[in-house]
């Protein structure tokens, strides 16, 4: 009898230190997090203030700017990361020369830290940086731009940055997931003569799919709330406020205005925003796994 | 179908077979230059003087010099930063191993109830953003006196690599014979010495990537070492570099060089267990 009961606590000794770390750090947030953003937390004594909070962030229109940003960048990424995504990983697995030289300098930019890169871009992207430089080299002095410092490019030039540094993940995620498709389909197609075309469409997109869609759910969630160290040190939101993002958006609100209210409600919101994706994210796994069994 | 469509527009469909070798090579070679042009401005630019920076940006130094590293060490505050990122990376991998694989062992080789639910709430975790949990946890350390320092970080960062580590061991974990631990069992071994001097010293393919993946993220952290580690003392490398930015504004090369020196453990990081790694991608998804 005492066996048993031993028996029946003892997986819960070996979680307890995870369920301990976690109930900490994400529970606590998110309770005090939600709960906070109907108080006025800035006074000594949180006063309740009901829904004021959601009216002032609602209200803000740099709030629903740096909301935009995010979309923006999740519109022009999300193609570009699958369709590039897809095509190398292709030509990684058709073997072509080079193909092993080429899969470590695809994966190369996993290694270096956002702070890094950010940093080496933001130079080579100034007026007088390299970028420009080269352009004149090449008699295109006409399209020199001070990439990061006007308003209207500066958004793509971080776009750019991000889809330099986040390719590399989808290549080899596809790519290794390419190496379990059966040989056979591809021999069988050989045999009747399709295209390369034709046995991207209607065999290897086909093959992918379930991780295509994974990978689409993970890069709209990165775009939305990972992106905060691009723009800190690449932009600091600007020029203006045209690569403000919701991540920068909280930050600046919470460290550098001290308007704590607004940046926690902001926080819940996104935390919603992003519950949602990985509620869709979850079933998209769940599908996919179904398949493979 | 496919009979259909080759009929219709045989020239257009066939066009990628005649003209794609030419196509790919050319993708793959931009792609290559994109891709290492960053990393060869950040080492060329760092044994480069000020003057000859400002006068030759792309090509090589004429005459390499190695001032810009001694710059950035002057004063000592780099090995500061350097070893705050070193004690925050490696307390935090240890911690994060270690709850991570008892964790994973309960959900690998026993059962219990709601095991599948718990699971899920976990993996799910792992796309959290932290900005979120950002402002809750800083007024907590702000009350109970805790920024600024080591632990409550290093708190952070392992509940923040939990998810992902549990994941992949439990994957792993799964994967070895129960049969392995049934005959230790009878020969008088505890489960908890089943798990330290059997499963743990199997699973060196999938702790190595951890170790690796989880490295690499905690060094590369931005936001969170901004926000509880504000004291010029406790700052972290990466924090201390995006300050080099400013700080050394028109003296560029000396950023270069410090970022090289930040960037070199990752390297030989990623190199030592690169074979791990690759295999690690494979069965799990690894967050970008």
């Amino acid at each position: 009898m005492r066996r048993n009961i031993g028996r029946k606590i003892q997986p819960f000794l070996y979680l307890l230190p995870s369920i301990v770390i976690l109930i900490f750090i994400y529970l606590y947030s998110f309770i005090s997090l939600l709960k906070d953003s109907f108080y006025n937390i800035s006074t000594k004594t949180a006063v309740f203030v009901g829904l004021r909070n959601y009216i002032n962030v609602f209200g803000d229109s740099l709030f629903w700017d740096s909301l935009l940003h995010n979309l923006i960048i999740i519109v022009v990424t999300l193609p570009v990361l699958i369709i590039f995504s897809i095509l190398f990983a292709v030509f990684l697995y058709e073997r072509i020369k080079g193909w092993k030289a080429y899969r470590v300098i695809v994966f190369l930019p996993y290694i270096f830290a956002i702070t890094v890169i950010g940093i080496a871009f933001s130079y080579i992207f100034t007026y007088r940086g390299v970028l420009n430089y080269i352009l004149n080299l090449l008699h295109l002095k006409f399209l020199a731009l001070d990439w990061l410092g006007s308003p209207r490019v500066a958004i793509f030039t971080l776009i750019f940055v991000i889809i330099w540094k986040e390719l590399g993940f989808g290549v080899i995620l596809l790519y290794s997931r390419m190496m379990s498709i059966p040989e056979e389909i591809y021999d069988a197609a050989k045999v009747d003569g399709v295209s390369w075309w034709q046995n991207l469409r209607y065999i290897t997109i086909p093959q992918l799919r379930s991780i295509i869609e994974f990978y689409a759910v993970i890069i709209v969630i990165t775009m939305l709330s990972w992106i905060f160290n691009y723009v800190y040190v690449m932009t600091s939101g600007g020029p203006g406020n045209s690569t403000n993002v919701a991540e920068y958006y909280i930050y600046r609100r919470a460290f550098q205005y001290n308007q704590m209210n607004v940046a926690n409600t902001a926080s819940v919101i996104l935390f919603i925003v992003t519950l949602i994706l990985v509620f869709i994210r979850f079933k998209l796994e769940r599908r996919e796994e179904e398949i493979i069994d | 179908m496919i009979n259909k469509i080759k009929s219709k527009s045989k020239f257009w469909y066939y066009l990628p077979d005649r003209i794609g070798g030419f196509v790919k090579h050319f993708l793959y070679i931009l792609l290559s230059i994109i891709t290492l042009f960053p990393v060869y401005f950040i080492i060329v630019s760092a044994f480069k003087t000020k003057k000859e920076y400002a006068l030759n940006t792309l090509f090589l130094p004429s005459n390499p010099v190695l001032q810009n590293f001694t710059e950035a060490f002057k004063g000592n505050i780099f090995w500061l930063w350097l070893m705050n990122s070193i004690i925050l990376t490696v307390g935090s991998i240890l911690l994060s191993l270690l709850v991570a694989c008892l964790a994973a062992f309960a959900f690998s080789k026993m059962k219990f109830w709601g095991k599948s639910a718990m699971l899920n709430i976990i993996v799910s975790l792992m796309v959290i953003p932290p900005i979120v949990m950002i402002i809750p946890l800083f007024r907590l350390m702000a009350k109970i006196n805790l920024t600024n320092n080591y632990a409550s970080v290093i708190l952070i960062y392992s509940a923040l690599l939990l998810p992902f580590s549990i994941y992949l061991l439990t994957n792993f974990f799964v994967t070895i014979p129960n049969s392995l631990l049934e005959s230790a069992r009878i020969d008088g071994c505890t489960d908890i010495r089943i798990l330290f001097s059997i499963i743990i010293p199997l699973s060196r393919p999938a702790i190595i990537t951890l170790v690796v993946v989880n490295s690499l993220w905690t060094w590369s952290e931005l936001l969170i070492a901004l926000i509880f580690l504000q004291s010029n003392k406790m700052k972290t490398l990466m924090v201390g570099i995006a300050l080099f930015k400013t700080r050394y504004a028109i003296n560029i090369p000396v950023t270069m060089a410090a970022m090289v020196m930040a960037t070199i453990p990752m390297i030989v990081l990623y190199i030592f267990g690169q074979r791990y790694f690759v295999k690690g991608i494979s069965s799990g998804a690894i967050k970008g």
